[in-house]
């Protein structure tokens, strides 16, 4: 069942921009209303008018029941078209348009910080495409998501388009979850190729975040084809040296492949190119497509099915963890993948995009199985897909 | 909203113009049947059919074929305007000579020349137990650690050699204590180790050894017969007393404390298969199958010509094979003179083995403290001297200081001379990057340091072995392509390849 990120409602009141707030089912007196938005289902039941970020409800409410709140200077979303997806802990967006976006789930292991849009990149499989947008525009935003964030999440993620155009304000985020979540991993997805510079890559490191990790995709051992995958004269020579940069002052890195009809024929010959030239990294992570995006669009070009390439994924992964490079495989159904890789397949999907199929529910090993992508249901999964008999091993 | 809407190219976009690239440093050498092998200075390599090295050197290749993808990304050759593979080759070429960095990290001390076996090869031209005056005093001792002390090396290993050094057992006591006591303000990372035959070692001996974590490195030739042949005690049966004191030391300081060496005389090669066997049984997890050096006693009693370094190459083969056997049957044995080689095959990582370095770790890498104070880059320099020619000695610590033993001209033109980029014969030499320099060794048999490549036995065991290895790794049994490569990376192999490295 996928989740719901969105609810549409009326706005009363006026916002200049939009506001962040922690989801607050009940007011009490040692919380800063301020930094909440009250989720209440009976509005006029409430004792006071409380100066909260903004007020949510399902209700359709009257003038007369808004008025307070509107001379209180206290924004109503209200006639919401949905709010069961909403916990306290959530962290929300509240538009000028009436539109809640959940922005952060407080009971969720998978949040991820959309940083920017904008993109340095093209891939072809890119899943979510770039826009031509200011890549600094939403920092302050960011900045205070992190500040309302109560609970500090096992991990956090940044993502985009390309966090990296942020430039210095990248740096500041980074250091903002160093003071305030230093018990948080952050995991930052970035092409790296900014890191040429390596003053950037020294200063990221100068940070000291305790808890770091940057996911950096890799797509071949030859400039050429990862420069077509990434539609980016260039950008090997520029990843690989900033993969260097990174390196030289010991930045955690784990390298991203994903796999597909490009990609697929020269694994083995990349992981052995990774523990020749890349032997620092933490870990190597072996994707499979998510049918989304750009990916969509150039699906029957990309498309493969894992079982076809399943060969050249149990050589690459033999190649780097018998050298002693960590592997981890996701995204693979458990059943069009080579048993002997089962220990290193992660159950992963982001809880709010994967499903399985029905045939799967007689399936021994369905509750290991990261399953499949929505847009892989739509779209395109293995013709594969069996369910596996019998007792697990 | 604001689509980035580009059109997307093809990868002929991306592609380099055919012909347009241009050769990173390489050697070749011809293979057996229709191959070439090119290494190139990290010592990455490729089998090239050789009509396809051919067309490689002619610029003929076109970049959409396998080889020229496979030349390219392990750093053959360089095409567009990148700098990332020269980048990426300074970076693995530094780690490769990264073993210089610490400069000198292992240190012997030769407390004594005293010793109770009359081993043939002995290269100690050793003395018998009774004559006090060759060991070192305490005096030569102090000084020798204050030069231990001047090495900037954050890693230090402490080697006591002799004779037997457990006969000055005093000495290596205070030796001991002596340098930890200067290392609580040093704070280095100090290992020793103690190189004995074992006949002397005593309860009270274990109780220090263990205390101050010392490993214990030990001699067995092969089974019984041929060990007493080759290291005879007069009084005693040096293999039964040996092995009797292996389980005794196992058992006070553990398993993984002891090791143990062999030698190969010209007796020992009838009995690849035995040695090996007998290594297993003795519950080693390593062999270290080395020939003789010429030096020593080994020289007077013709050792060292006894046998030609094809006839040891012959007998490696052998008692690899067995090794392998070994491992088959479920028992992790690995040979480590393989396993340097493959480190140097498979990984872009250096080796600490003096022996088999560009330049040759003689006084960079390891010294010698005489029990007479002097000081010699390596145990060949002193066993020439021991024969007369004291051509290498660095110095003495009682009369030299640090800057005058190792910034010397001794020191120096033997390193300059053990550089195998510049080496006749060596800079041409595929295996280059895997393979060192013994320049004392030429200098004993061919009469100068660089010696002569044509004549040399050093050459002749390096290139049959090396080229073996190769072999191995290229074998059709999934075993042994497995199995060898997890030597070099020092770990057991978790999956199974279906393919060669290549």
């Amino acid at each position: 069942m996928s989740i719901k990120l969105h609810a549409r409602g009326v706005l009363a009141g006026t916002l200049t921009r939009p506001i962040l707030g922690r989801i607050l089912a009940t007011p009490s007196a040692d919380l800063d209303p301020a930094d909440h938005v009250w989720l209440t289902s009976d509005l006029a039941a409430a004792s006071g008018v409380g100066a909260f970020g903004a007020i949510a409800t399902t209700e359709r409410l009257t003038s007369e029941a808004l008025e307070p709140w509107l001379r209180a200077g206290v924004p109503v979303v209200h006639s919401l078209d949905a709010a069961d997806h909403l916990a306290p802990g959530d962290i929300v967006r509240l538009n000028e348009f009436g539109r809640l976006s959940t922005l952060y789930r407080g009971g969720s292991e998978h949040n991820s910080i959309l940083l920017t849009e904008a993109c340095n990149s093209y891939c072809l499989m890119c899943s979510q495409p770039p826009r031509l947008v200011e890549p600094r525009a939403l920092v302050a935003e960011h900045l205070r998501l992190i500040e309302l964030i109560d609970v500090p999440p096992a991990t956090l993620g940044f993502t985009g388009g390309e966090p990296t155009l942020l430039g210095s304000d990248l740096l500041r985020l980074i250091r903002r979850c160093s003071e305030r979540l230093p018990e948080t991993k952050l995991h930052i997805l970035t092409n790296g190729r900014l890191f040429y510079y390596e003053s950037l890559a020294h200063d990221l490191a100068a940070i000291n975040h305790p808890n770091l990790v940057l996911g950096i995709p890799l797509y071949s051992d030859v400039d050429f084809e990862h420069d077509f995958v990434v539609q980016a004269s260039g950008a090997f020579d520029q990843t690989l040296i900033g993969l260097h940069n990174l390196g030289r002052w010991q930045v955690p890195i784990e390298l991203r492949v994903v796999i597909h009809r490009l990609t697929y024929a020269r694994l083995p010959q990349l992981a052995d190119f990774i523990c020749r030239n890349l032997p620092f990294v933490e870990q190597v992570s072996l994707m499979g497509l998510e049918p989304m995006g750009f990916a969509a669009g150039h699906l029957e070009r990309l498309w493969m099915d894992p079982h076809d390439y399943r060969a050249e994924l149990l050589e690459a992964t033999a190649v780097l963890v018998n050298f002693g490079v960590g592997v981890a495989i996701f995204n693979h159904q458990l059943c069009v993948t080579p048993r002997e890789l089962w220990p290193f397949c992660v159950k992963s999907i982001s809880d709010w995009k994967n499903e399985y199929l029905p045939l799967c529910d007689g399936c021994a090993v369905r509750t290991d199985c990261g399953g499949f992508f929505s847009s892989s249901l739509r779209r395109r999964h293995s013709a594969r897909i069996a369910p596996i008999v019998g007792p697990p091993q | 909203m604001n689509p980035l809407r580009r059109p997307f190219r093809e990868l002929d976009a991306f592609l380099p113009q055919p012909g347009d690239y241009r050769f990173l440093p390489f050697r070749f050498m011809r293979w057996s049947g229709e191959e070439t092998l090119v290494v190139n200075d990290v010592g990455q390599f490729l089998f090239l059919p050789t009509t396809v090295f051919q067309e490689f050197l002619e610029r003929r290749l076109a970049p959409t074929t396998a080889e020229y993808l496979n030349l390219r990304a392990k750093h053959f050759l360089w095409d567009g305007a990148s700098v990332a593979p020269l980048e990426l080759l300074a970076t693995q070429y530094r780690t490769k000579k990264s073993f210089l960095d610490g400069f000198t990290a292992l240190h012997i001390f030769v407390v004594t020349l005293r010793c109770d076996h009359t081993c043939r090869y002995c290269q100690v031209s050793r003395v018998s137990e009774n004559r006090q005056r060759f060991d070192m005093s305490p005096a030569t001792a102090s000084r020798a650690v204050d030069l231990v002390f001047r090495s900037p090396a954050p890693s230090l290993k402490v080697e006591f050699q002799g004779g037997e050094p457990l006969l000055a057992f005093d000495s290596i006591r205070s030796i001991v204590e002596h340098v930890e006591q200067r290392n609580r303000l040093e704070q280095r990372q100090v290992q020793f180790v103690v190189a004995t035959n074992l006949s002397r070692i005593t309860d009270e001996m274990l109780e220090f050894f263990g205390e101050h974590q010392v490993l214990i490195s030990t001699s067995i030739d092969g089974p019984q017969e041929l060990h007493n042949a080759n290291r005879p005690n007069p009084e005693r049966n040096s293999h039964q007393v040996t092995v009797a004191n292996l389980r005794r030391v196992r058992e006070a300081l553990g398993q993984d404390r002891v090791s143990a060496l062999m030698t190969t005389t010209s007796r020992s090669l009838a009995y690849p298969r035995e040695i090996v066997r007998e290594y297993a049984e003795l519950g080693f997890d390593a062999i270290f199958v080395r020939s003789v050096s010429p030096y020593g006693f080994a020289a007077k009693t013709g050792e060292a010509y006894s046998y030609q370094a094809a006839e040891f190459v012959e007998f490696y083969k052998t008692a690899l094979d067995e090794v392998i056997g070994v491992n088959r049957d479920g028992h992790a044995l690995v040979e480590v003179y393989a396993q340097i080689l493959l480190r140097k095959m498979l990984t872009p990582f250096p080796t600490g083995y003096v022996d088999l370095q560009s330049p040759a770790g003689t006084g960079i890498g390891a010294v010698v403290y005489n029990y007479d104070g002097d000081v010699y880059a390596s145990d060949e320099s002193r066993m020439l001297a021991e024969m007369g020619d004291k051509a290498f000695r660095l110095g003495n610590v009682h009369e030299h200081d640090y800057e005058e033993i190792f910034g010397g001209e001794v020191l120096h033109a033997l390193v300059s001379g053990s550089v195998l980029e510049t080496t006749p014969g060596c800079s041409d030499c595929a295996f280059l990057p895997y393979c060192g320099s013994d320049p004392i060794r030429n200098y004993a048999t061919q009469g100068d340091v660089v010696g002569h490549r044509a004549t040399s036995g050093f050459c002749v065991q390096h290139m049959g072995i090396i080229r073996h290895l190769f072999d191995l790794l290229r074998s059709q049994d999934p075993f042994v392509r497995d199995l060898l490569p997890s030597w070099a990376f020092g770990r057991e192999p978790v999956l199974r390849r279906a393919t060669p490295i290549q």
